[in-house]
């Protein structure tokens, strides 16, 4: 498995927990992550059927490299202890949380999630959590959620919910969820975790969905939550790195190497300094580049 | 005895019907003695008949051969008329040979066998209640599959003696001169049924337009027809072809489709003048999409499109991206009405389209195919007749014809619900893995190995992997575990031609 607070997290594909066909086929489409659904989408009766459902899918299906996720009931629920128990002895990659508020709920949650740890033999603290934000108390806790354990991978905005807490809904140019992405953003920076970006559910307004991955792109956020995987291929599309950035990146790793061959210190290409900053971005570039199938096995840039 | 790609043919069929086993898929250039039907000379003032009933008694003897197409699809009128007047005249120990037969005509077929008025038949394919009949052996004798090249060749060198063919038509004048493409029923190409006209002994067009003399432009012409009968509606236009064409929204259909698009661009074939066949179905018509926006981007023109088409690729024509349409039959509106329109749609017959003892039919120019499969095994043999209980299902239609082309890709999902596509060997083999040369499913695609050239070329696409079809087939049984095997009775229900008319495989009783 790839460092978890490195690896790319362009594309969190939602799967209702209750579907046996997309959770079968839910590894084909090529996201990063899977994000198995037991809350909104799964209704009252079902709830015990899909956490069995998700439990053998993960057992027993190959997801490829995806990284995998499950989103089990809020802490205000009578299913998330059995969720839990479910999903860590399933050895799911990474339990989301919905609804948090605080830091607290977070550290309820890895109590609870180190127990099942042990109960079934899995070394504690190998389970990774996220938190999805839904309310104003959520947004404004934003960093102390982030920062809640050492088992935080990201954190993720969700508008729905949140909208309707700020008394507004969602709006085509996205000025409602301004705050609340910069403030999640920050703080997911800050505590160096992922940040993900809310759904966008109109799945024939292709415009508008472009429209506001380039926007989440351009703040910095690491990807987005997705409704249906014909999403994932307008994601990727938007984290693409052009041609100039990607032979750019190169020049940037090669003057490195050059400086580590030399024993030299000061690393310049082109007359520029090459610091740590501008190397961190080149690895990204390189990173999403290679995930774009842009560059070949010895990452040269493929002409299209 | 077994055949050359291990399917046992038992003998008392190879010996008792004069069959060879099937060999290979090269037809070689054999000499080909062809037959020409017997006909009664008329200066043609008489061929308007009002009465169906009349032509039918007129014209039906037991023990005849019958004819009919499948234009009209699950629209279609004439069959059932046809057959009633058959049945309850109480004919006997008649062959049905249409080029396929469609749901609708199935409840009256099963009557027909039942009452003894139909005790062979001859088909493309069958489907629903008279598949199931047919597999639980209601017939005495077993169904003969051709594919429609196969179906073309038999008739042309007398293997199908056509007695009597009842051809509906959206339109005729009083002489016969009548095309599929005009009128309320419309349906575009006439292809299969052009053969019927031209070698059946007796031919009946059956229509409820009657234009005036002379009807142009004429696909069967006067020369060819006996009888012109007047009925109040030949087909329900609704259920002729499919409405508007809606692409697929299936994400996973889509990605099959957009993967095939990426072999056909990745392989040699793709280049100015390059010619393809996509077939009908929702990842086909994706395909169709994806190809399009890839010929535009490398200013790449196709020079023909063949086979069942459909508006997506009437479209590709009208745009110039494809030089013609070669037509073989139309699966929707939108390609059946653009016919008399476009000179560049041509409107082949069945022999022009696909049967192999010619001299040169389309197929043998096609470069790219896209075909479908139920099964397709790790020899890559493909199944489009049984499905998952062994019971027939399907329709060879063009698989083994077009699947000769120089591309053949089979695109199919790993797994159908819990049924595996890809298996260690498939019910019943239709088109022989020899002829097929990539399979592409959700999760990548396999080469048949013989195909080296393939190999290098496709074997580095940006984001699509390739396995030997051994590790999907195993990929597919980790997904949905190993099925018990199926069983069938000894007695073998139908028999699977190939388009030499050797025998490719046999079809068994299934065991209840």
């Amino acid at each position: 498995m790839k460092d978890q607070k490195e690896r790319l997290r362009r594309t969190m594909m939602f799967v209702p927990g209750n579907n046996p066909a997309m959770v079968k086929d839910a590894g084909i489409f090529g996201a990063d992550s899977i994000m198995f659904d037991l809350e909104d989408a799964v209704s009252i009766t079902e709830k015990d059927a899909a956490r069995y459902l998700v439990y053998e899918a993960l057992r027993t299906i190959d997801y490829g490299d995806s990284e995998l996720v499950v989103r089990i009931n809020g802490l205000d629920t009578p299913y998330y202890k059995n969720d839990i128990k479910a999903m860590v002895k399933a050895g799911v990659d990474v339990i989301r949380l919905p609804k948090v508020e605080s830091a607290d709920m977070m550290k309820k949650l890895e109590k609870l999630v180190a127990e099942a740890e042990k109960e079934f033999g899995i070394e504690v603290g190998t389970t990774n959590l996220m938190a999805a934000i839904e309310s104003a108390k959520g947004v404004i806790n934003a960093y102390e959620i982030a920062t809640s354990s050492d088992r935080m991978i990201g954190i993720a905005l969700s508008a729905e919910d949140y909208t309707t807490d700020m008394k507004t809904h969602r709006y085509p140019d996205g000025q409602e969820l301004l705050y609340a992405r910069n403030v999640i953003l920050h703080a997911a920076r800050a505590a160096g975790i992922a940040a993900f970006d809310t759904v966008f559910t109109n799945m024939d307004d292709e415009e508008g969905f472009y429209r506001e991955t380039e926007l989440i792109h351009q703040l910095g956020f690491d990807g987005k939550s997705l409704v249906n995987p014909r999403q994932i291929e307008m994601v990727n599309k938007v984290y693409e790195p052009t041609k100039k950035e990607i032979l750019n990146a190169q020049g940037v790793i090669a003057a490195i190497a050059e400086a580590k061959r030399k024993g030299s210190g000061v690393i310049s290409m082109n007359g520029q300094m090459v610091d740590r900053p501008v190397l961190l971005r080149a690895e990204r570039v390189m990173s999403l580049a290679a995930a774009a199938n842009l560059v070949d096995e010895e990452e040269n840039y493929i002409e299209k | 005895m077994k055949n050359s790609i291990n399917r046992e043919i038992p003998d008392e069929i190879l010996k008792g019907k004069n069959y060879q086993a099937y060999t290979t898929d090269d037809f070689g250039t054999p000499v080909i003695q062809k037959v020409a039907p017997k006909l009664r000379a008329t200066t043609g003032s008489e061929k308007v008949v009002d009465s169906l009933e009349d032509v039918v008694l007129k014209t039906v003897k037991n023990g005849m051969t019958i004819s009919f197409h499948h234009h009209f699809r699950e629209g279609d009128y004439v069959f059932d008329k046809v057959m009633r007047i058959i049945i309850d005249h109480g004919f006997k120990d008649l062959t049905l040979a249409p080029s396929s037969l469609t749901n609708v005509m199935n409840d009256i077929v099963v009557e027909a066998i039942e009452k003894g008025v139909v005790t062979n038949i001859t088909s493309s394919g069958m489907r629903g209640s008279l598949g199931d009949a047919v597999s639980h052996g209601a017939l005495k004798n077993p169904v003969i599959f051709r594919s429609h090249g196969n179906r073309a060749r038999a008739i042309e060198t007398g293997e199908i003696k056509i007695d009597v063919a009842f051809l509906g038509v959206p339109n005729s004048d009083a002489m016969g001169n009548a095309n599929g493409m005009d009128g309320e029923t419309a349906f575009g190409s006439l292809g299969y049924a052009l053969m019927d006209a031209q070698y059946a002994e007796t031919v009946v067009l059956v229509t409820d337009n009657i234009r005036s003399y002379p009807n142009t432009p004429a696909s069967i012409k006067q020369t060819q027809v006996d009888y012109v009968v007047k009925v109040d509606a030949v087909g329900n236009p609704d259920k002729i072809g499919s409405g508007a064409t809606r692409f697929t929204k299936d994400p996973k259909e889509l990605k099959i489709a957009k993967t095939v698009n990426d072999v056909i661009t990745h392989s040699e074939y793709f280049k100015d003048g390059f010619s393809f066949q996509t077939g009908s179905g929702g990842a086909a018509l994706a395909v169709t999409r994806f190809l399009r926006q890839s010929m535009i981007n490398n200013q790449i023109k196709a020079s023909f499109a063949l086979g069942g088409i459909t508006k997506p690729t009437i479209d590709l024509l009208e745009e110039g991206l494809v030089d013609r349409v070669m037509d073989v039959q139309d699966f929707d509106k939108g390609a059946a009405e653009s016919m008399h329109q476009n000179k560049n749609q041509q409107e082949i017959d069945a022999s022009w389209y696909a049967d192999p003892a010619n001299k040169g039919a389309m197929v043998d120019a096609l470069d790219v195919v896209i075909l479908s499969a139920l099964e397709i095994d790790t020899k890559f043999n493909v199944n489009v007749m049984t499905g998952s209980d062994g019971v027939i299902r399907g329709a060879i239609g063009g698989h083994q014809d077009a699947a000769t082309a120089k591309l053949t890709i089979i695109s199919a999902p790993l797994v159908r619900g819990r049924i595996a596509t890809v298996v260690p060997d498939v019910t019943t083999v239709v088109t022989p893995g020899d002829s097929i040369d990539v399979l592409v499913t959700e999760v990548g695609i396999a080469i048949n190995p013989k195909r080296k050239d393939l190999i290098a070329s496709l074997s580095k696409i940006p984001g699509v992997p390739v396995y030997t079809i051994e590790e999907l087939q195993k990929m597919a049984q980790e997904k949905v575990g190993t099925p018990k095997p199926l069983e069938f009775n000894d007695r073998v229900v139908a028999l699977i031609e190939y388009r030499d008319g050797s025998l490719i495989d046999v079809i068994k009783k299934v065991k209840d």
